[in-house]
């Protein structure tokens, strides 16, 4: 069971075999475009002053993202990261309350409680991160267990990084995970830094995929700048765990294109290896794919700027009139009451 | 009613649970096969499969993090560390990430993880640990100390049935030591109410746990000198029964916090702090605290006998008071 490194993208036919249409590609450009709009916006909020405290983007990691939420199925659930923007907005997170969130406001999805990435709507199957990477895997195979013990025919995505690789809870999650066979991927976007701290002085394997064999499951690794390839990849992990063949660890290879947040201007990346990566641009390589291969149209192309542009300019305004948050509330909520148990999850 | 011990009480508390609610599943080392190491869910397995009598793998942070992400999906998982000791080894999952969850991001995760602490039999620093305070500092989390056998099945089945995540506290001195009368029907024990173990006018002990008994011993004691002692279990630690506290130190105006966990920084300090600021003028005597000292848990009994609380210590004090 060695790991396989995943072929690149095809053509539109064996995309359509893997299961998304025209339209549906069309979406999937459409949502890394918002993803990376949401972003460069979220910048120029911050340079106003707008944002408090740093800011966190996924440079690079769109079509990763986006490709890994395209492959989920409506109920099955997700523990994304601060680089995976785009699987909110592929589940429907609006980008008003996104805006919302990174300016403490009251309707983003913490209510100003929690900033940047750290949100979720759980009515969208998502579980909100917290900073220690990757404490979120163990939950992610916690949903799995559950999805065993009532037979349910849904999957878990669980996100991590090359520098979270490091950490006891990947072991354990995936341990776990491989002993009981559970329906869970776990995805490392490994964006080849951890703030500073290169691949070599965080794993000593050659992919971190390979670790896969260690916890009895297959392993794969594929290139995070290949929205389609990442798709087709996860899509396939989704259906063997949803059909009860256990695990996979998909490897998502991509560079994090700017700091680890906006305080930090990656003076210690090589030049070379920006200027090297910036050629793989995820949505740049996607956009030739479409017009090459899906027959995409200027107007086309035009027009889908022009409706992200107008989404993302209305949702900045929205946003920036959502009151502040009331600090009469801070203790509001602490505990939770059994009617907070009112959820799809509870029900 | 039939008398029981109070590791009975647990375990019929917790099969009660299991049977009428298909949402509840244990997990943990050793829970299955072999029933558990204080054997608590013995014959489980047989009743409820081995899909809701999970083994676990040694990991205490998967087994914790993978109750929060069963409990997000709707379910009520019971996670057993095989000893309290070892909790420290999912410190982050309960801290960082279950108790925080409602709070930030509108999440309740309803988890119930059985802890069976506190020493007496030569554990040893690394199986006789009463953690409760670091727990009790973190806001999120529920923090529950039964400390009598019918307690111990109410007191489960509300952290069972609760929305947040539940740290309950069985200590072990109590397992097979401790036998009483246990309703044989179901019921909830509601967190945040003191029990009166014994009424009293002169002094009021302030305890939980294993403590009580050491309490009760040393009040008999001071009963022969005429000397009439409160005890007040608190049952949980959080929620506290601050009004049942404020009322036993009014009535009696000299108060002794005890606990079995080490002293700087005990939740006995809070509780003295508490009774000093909203009833300083109904006080004959500062609030006194005995605890075990700050130190870990020793394995000799010579040294262990130092380090927990002992009754002549209970007596000495409450001496002292009475006599301020």
């Amino acid at each position: 069971m060695a790991i396989r490194e995943a072929e690149p993208l095809g053509s539109l036919t064996e995309v359509k075999e893997a299961g998304l249409d025209r339209e549906d590609l069309l979406g999937v450009y459409r949502n890394m475009v918002i993803t990376r709009g949401i972003e460069e916006r979220g910048h120029i909020l911050y340079k106003q002053g707008k944002i408090p405290g740093s800011f966190y983007t996924g440079r690079g990691n769109e079509g990763s993202a986006v490709g890994v939420a395209t492959a989920m199925g409506t109920n099955d659930v997700g523990t994304p990261l601060h680089r995976d923007m785009g699987v909110h907005v592929t589940r429907g997170v609006e980008p008003w309350r996104i805006f919302a969130q990174y300016m403490g406001r009251s309707d983003g999805p913490t209510h100003g409680r929690d900033g940047n990435v750290h949100m979720a709507d759980s009515n969208l199957g998502l579980i909100a991160m917290v900073s220690h990477l990757p404490a979120m895997l163990p939950v992610a195979v916690g949903c799995a267990l559950a999805f065993r013990i009532r037979e349910e025919s849904r999957v878990a995505v669980g996100w991590y990084g090359e520098g979270a690789s490091a950490r006891g809870d990947a072991h354990e999650a995936m341990n776990f995970a491989g002993v009981r066979r559970l329906p869970v991927v776990f995805v490392c976007d490994n964006n080849q830094w951890a703030y500073s701290t290169p691949t070599h002085l965080e794993y000593a394997c050659e992919h971190l995929a390979d670790r896969a064999q260690g916890y009895g499951f297959d392993g794969v690794v594929v290139d995070g700048t290949d929205v389609l390839a990442v798709y087709r990849e996860t899509k396939r992990a989704i259906e063997k765990a949803r059909a009860g063949g256990g695990p996979t660890l998909i490897e998502s290879l991509t560079l994090r294109m700017e700091g680890h947040a906006v305080h930090d201007d990656a003076f210690y990346v090589p030049k070379e290896m920006f200027e090297e990566w910036a050629k793989n641009d995820p949505i740049e390589r996607f956009r030739t794919w479409l017009y090459e291969q899906a027959e995409l149209t200027e107007e086309e192309e035009d027009e889908i700027s022009a409706g992200v542009k107008k989404l993302l300019n209305e949702a900045l305004s929205r946003a920036e009139e959502s009151p502040l948050p009331d600090p009469a509330k801070l203790a509001d909520g602490v505990y939770a009451t059994p009617e907070d148990l009112d959820t799809p999850h509870h029900k | 009613m039939a008398e029981k011990t109070y590791l009975q009480a647990i375990s019929d508390g917790l099969r009660e649970e299991m049977r009428r609610d298909k949402r509840v599943f244990v997990i943990g080392e050793d829970v299955g096969v072999y029933g558990g190491a204080f054997k608590v869910t013995l014959g489980f397995q047989e009743e409820f499969g081995a899909w809701r009598v999970i083994d676990a793998p040694l990991s205490e942070t998967a087994i914790v993090g993978g109750c929060t992400g069963a409990a997000i999906m709707g379910m009520r998982p019971v996670a057993e560390m095989q000893f309290a000791d070892f909790i420290s080894c999912a410190w982050d999952q309960l801290v960082t990430v279950a108790a925080k969850q409602r709070w930030r991001a509108g999440t309740p995760v309803p988890i119930t993880v059985r802890l069976p602490s506190g020493g007496g039999f030569s554990g040893g620093p690394f199986h006789s640990q009463n953690p409760e305070s670091s727990f009790a500092h973190i806001p999120g989390l529920k923090v529950i100390c039964p400390a009598t056998p019918e307690d111990a099945k109410g007191l489960l089945a509300s952290a069972i049935q609760d929305p947040n995540p539940c740290l309950y506290f069985e200590h072990k001195h109590l397992y097979r030591r401790i036998k009483a009368e246990v309703p044989d029907e179901r019921y909830e024990t509601p967190f945040g109410k003191a029990r009166v173990h014994q009424e009293g006018d002169d002094l009021s002990v302030i305890t939980w746990g294993a403590m009580v008994y050491t309490a009760e011993e040393a009040a008999q004691q001071l009963d022969s000198d005429g000397v009439s002692v409160e005890i007040l279990d608190l049952r949980t630690l959080v929620p506290w029964d601050k009004q049942a506290v404020l009322e036993s130190a009014r009535k009696t105006s000299k108060v002794l916090v005890l606990h079995e966990d080490t002293h700087t920084g005990g939740f006995g300090g809070e509780i003295a702090a508490t009774i000093s600021e909203e009833a300083f003028e109904d006080l004959d005597a500062p609030v006194k605290r005995i605890t075990a000292p700050d130190t870990p848990v020793p394995f000799s009994p010579q040294l262990e006998k130092a380090f927990i609380p002992q009754v002549e210590d209970v007596v000495a004090g409450l001496r002292d008071l009475a006599e301020y």
